[in-house]
């Protein structure tokens, strides 16, 4: 799990493997924090598989034609800190133009360093205080519901974040109202921002306590796109049951110097640290 | 003030079906009507207000108004980040509804005690304020915060306060309505204090000093038109309040007094004080031993304009 990932093993044959579009956004992330001098690196990487299976997997109605569509599926970033995995993700998957990433954290620019209210075209909600994404995943999922529009509803969360109290008011709710269009993934990397998540709150045995709240919950390996792809698409099953997918992660993955390594939690990559990473890649 | 609010919000809710109803495990019986005629669209949150705000706002966000109701102190102090990042921050119409405003639950004790909600949430960017002084200004609030394109607070009182208007006033969001004019002082009844204004005032008209008496529901924002007039005609403008000193609607008022002085009015302003409340009591009794009953308002209003008149005379 906390294996270096083998650059020959894991380089992509075309540009249209999903695999491809995982490097170039792990590639672009490392240089958008070396460029605008913003943390959170090692908690962007962890999850881009997790986006890349949600934009590409085929699983969420949601994409450049039809971000501002009524009826579209919600994905909302409620760990905001990842937001550069966020923007580059939906740079990649045509959102928005790609030279809009040079506004990241730039005086001015469209992109802070957590996503603000419709700064770009796919940023569903503004988010960067923790424990917020749930509730208003939950609030559109019940609104699709309200408004007889089939909208399901992805909410990407952080380990560290379930800490946070409102995290289990939402849990409660979800399946109290039979939210079962609602899915939630947790990027399972096992640390928060100064420690091991299960040092710091009693996290474990996480996927027992959404099932116990009464949601149908289960782990994913984190990194693998095609298994977190089947596994988004047991939501919204008919059952009423809201979907918890607490996704095996690494922090750091890709980048074999800052896998595990909680130092990338702040630390900005220098640039001959940002060219290792893009060979690791086989970006360059 | 309640029950207005839960009939108001049904009658609109024919009309208008973005309207949904979230309650904080409160009002239940009140809302049988309203579950009765619109089941999906009222949700029992629970006790978990940091939630039923964040739900509400992806209510909004996906092009619903839903209303949040609990009481006061629960909806604006338990959420308060929510209320700021979900709420204000995306700018979506939700209205918050607190119920117990002020010292409407007295004898609750202090957990119930809402008397910094304005502050509070006036401080927050893009909310509008309103507190409503009757069961007519309560419906005049709930549907001026449905064609409001944004976040609104309405603090309400509990039930039973006595009408103050024979019909729902005319009122807009930022507007101060005339409840009965006067001469040597103006007199601005903020919310549940409205009532016990209009009886000061007839303690000071018994006096020989007539009064202007506003209603002043909306606290953000203020109503600038009729504070230029009342300062400038009046020698004396009170503010009178069941809120805290500090950051109420007197505050709202002296902050801009102080960027659009100086003026020829002083302003005396009548608000609990910046204290918890130990001793157990009724609201009646609260409000008497912090000087906020009729007889006590008056006299501060005639202490404060002989004050005023003497100021002048040197």
């Amino acid at each position: 799990m906390t294996m270096a990932a083998s650059p020959s093993s894991t380089r992509a044959s075309d540009s249209t493997d999903l695999g491809a579009i995982a490097r170039r956004i792990r590639g672009e992330i490392v240089s958008l924090s070396h460029k605008s001098r913003a943390p959170h690196l090692a908690s962007s990487l962890s999850c881009v598989d997790i986006l890349v299976a949600a934009y590409w997997g085929g699983g969420f109605n949601i994409g450049p034609a039809n971000h501002d569509a009524p009826d579209r599926d919600r994905i909302v970033l409620s760990k905001g800190h990842a937001a550069a995995a966020l923007y580059a993700t939906l740079a990649e998957r045509g959102f928005f133009e790609r030279k809009i990433l040079d506004e990241y954290n730039a005086d001015g620019g469209r992109l802070a360093e957590h996503p603000g209210p419709g700064c770009v075209p796919g940023v569903e909600a503004a988010t960067g205080s923790l424990g917020h994404g749930l509730p208003i995943g939950l609030g559109m999922a019940l609104a699709a519901r309200i408004q007889k529009r089939p909208t399901k509803v992805l909410v990407v969360m952080s380990d560290g974040e379930c800490n946070e109290g409102s995290v289990w008011e939402a849990a409660m709710m979800a399946p109290a109202k039979n939210a079962g269009n609602l899915t939630a993934v947790v990027d399972f990397n096992k640390w928060q921002a100064t420690g091991r998540s299960q040092e710091v709150m009693s996290l474990m045995p996480l996927a027992d306590k959404f099932r116990d709240f009464g949601w149908r919950a289960e782990m994913v390996p984190g990194h693998d796109i095609a298994a977190l792809t089947a596994a988004m698409a047991k939501g919204a099953d008919g059952s009423g049951k809201p979907l918890a997918l607490i996704a095996d992660t690494v922090k750091g993955k890709g980048i074999s110097f800052m896998e595990d390594d909680n130092n990338w939690h702040y630390r900005i990559p220098k640039e001959d640290e940002v060219a290792a990473a893009h060979r690791e890649l086989g970006l360059i | 003030m309640r029950d207005a609010f839960a009939r108001e919000l049904e009658a609109l809710a024919a009309e208008d079906d973005r309207i949904v109803l979230l309650s904080g495990d409160i009002g239940n019986r009140m809302y049988d009507s309203f579950k009765g005629k619109y089941p999906d669209r009222f949700y029992n949150c629970g006790v978990a207000e940091a939630n039923m705000t964040g739900v509400a706002a992806g209510m909004a966000m996906s092009g619903l108004r839903p209303f949040t109701y609990t009481i006061t102190t629960f909806n604006t102090q338990r959420c308060f980040e929510q209320i700021r990042l979900d709420v204000c921050y995306h700018g979506v119409p939700v209205t918050i509804v607190g119920v117990g405003g002020g010292l409407s639950y007295a004898s609750l004790g202090p957990t119930h005690h809402a008397c910094e909600d304005i502050a509070l949430l006036r401080a927050m960017p893009d909310m509008t304020v309103l507190c409503p002084a009757d069961p007519m200004e309560v419906r005049a609030c709930v549907r001026a915060a449905l064609a409001h394109d944004g976040p609104v607070y309405i603090r309400l009182g509990k039930k039973g306060e006595p009408a103050l208007h024979d019909d729902v006033p005319d009122f807009k969001i930022g507007t101060a309505i005339d409840m009965r004019a006067g001469a040597d002082v103006c007199l601005l009844g903020v919310g549940t204090m409205l009532g016990n204004t209009l009886e000061a005032a007839d303690i000071l008209a018994a006096n020989g000093i007539t009064a202007q008496v506003y209603s002043f529901p909306s606290i953000k924002p203020l109503d600038r038109a009729t504070l230029e007039a009342a300062f400038r005609d009046f020698p004396l403008v009170a503010s009178i309040e069941e809120h805290s000193l500090i950051g109420g609607a007197g505050a709202a008022v002296a902050e801009w007094l102080a960027d659009n002085g100086p003026s020829a009015g002083r302003l005396l302003r009548l608000a609990v004080p910046d204290a918890f409340i130990h001793k157990a009591g009724s609201q009646k009794y609260t409000r008497k031993a912090l000087g906020l009953d009729p007889q006590a308002i008056a006299e501060r209003v005639i202490a404060a304009l002989g004050k005023s008149t003497k100021e002048k005379a040197s």
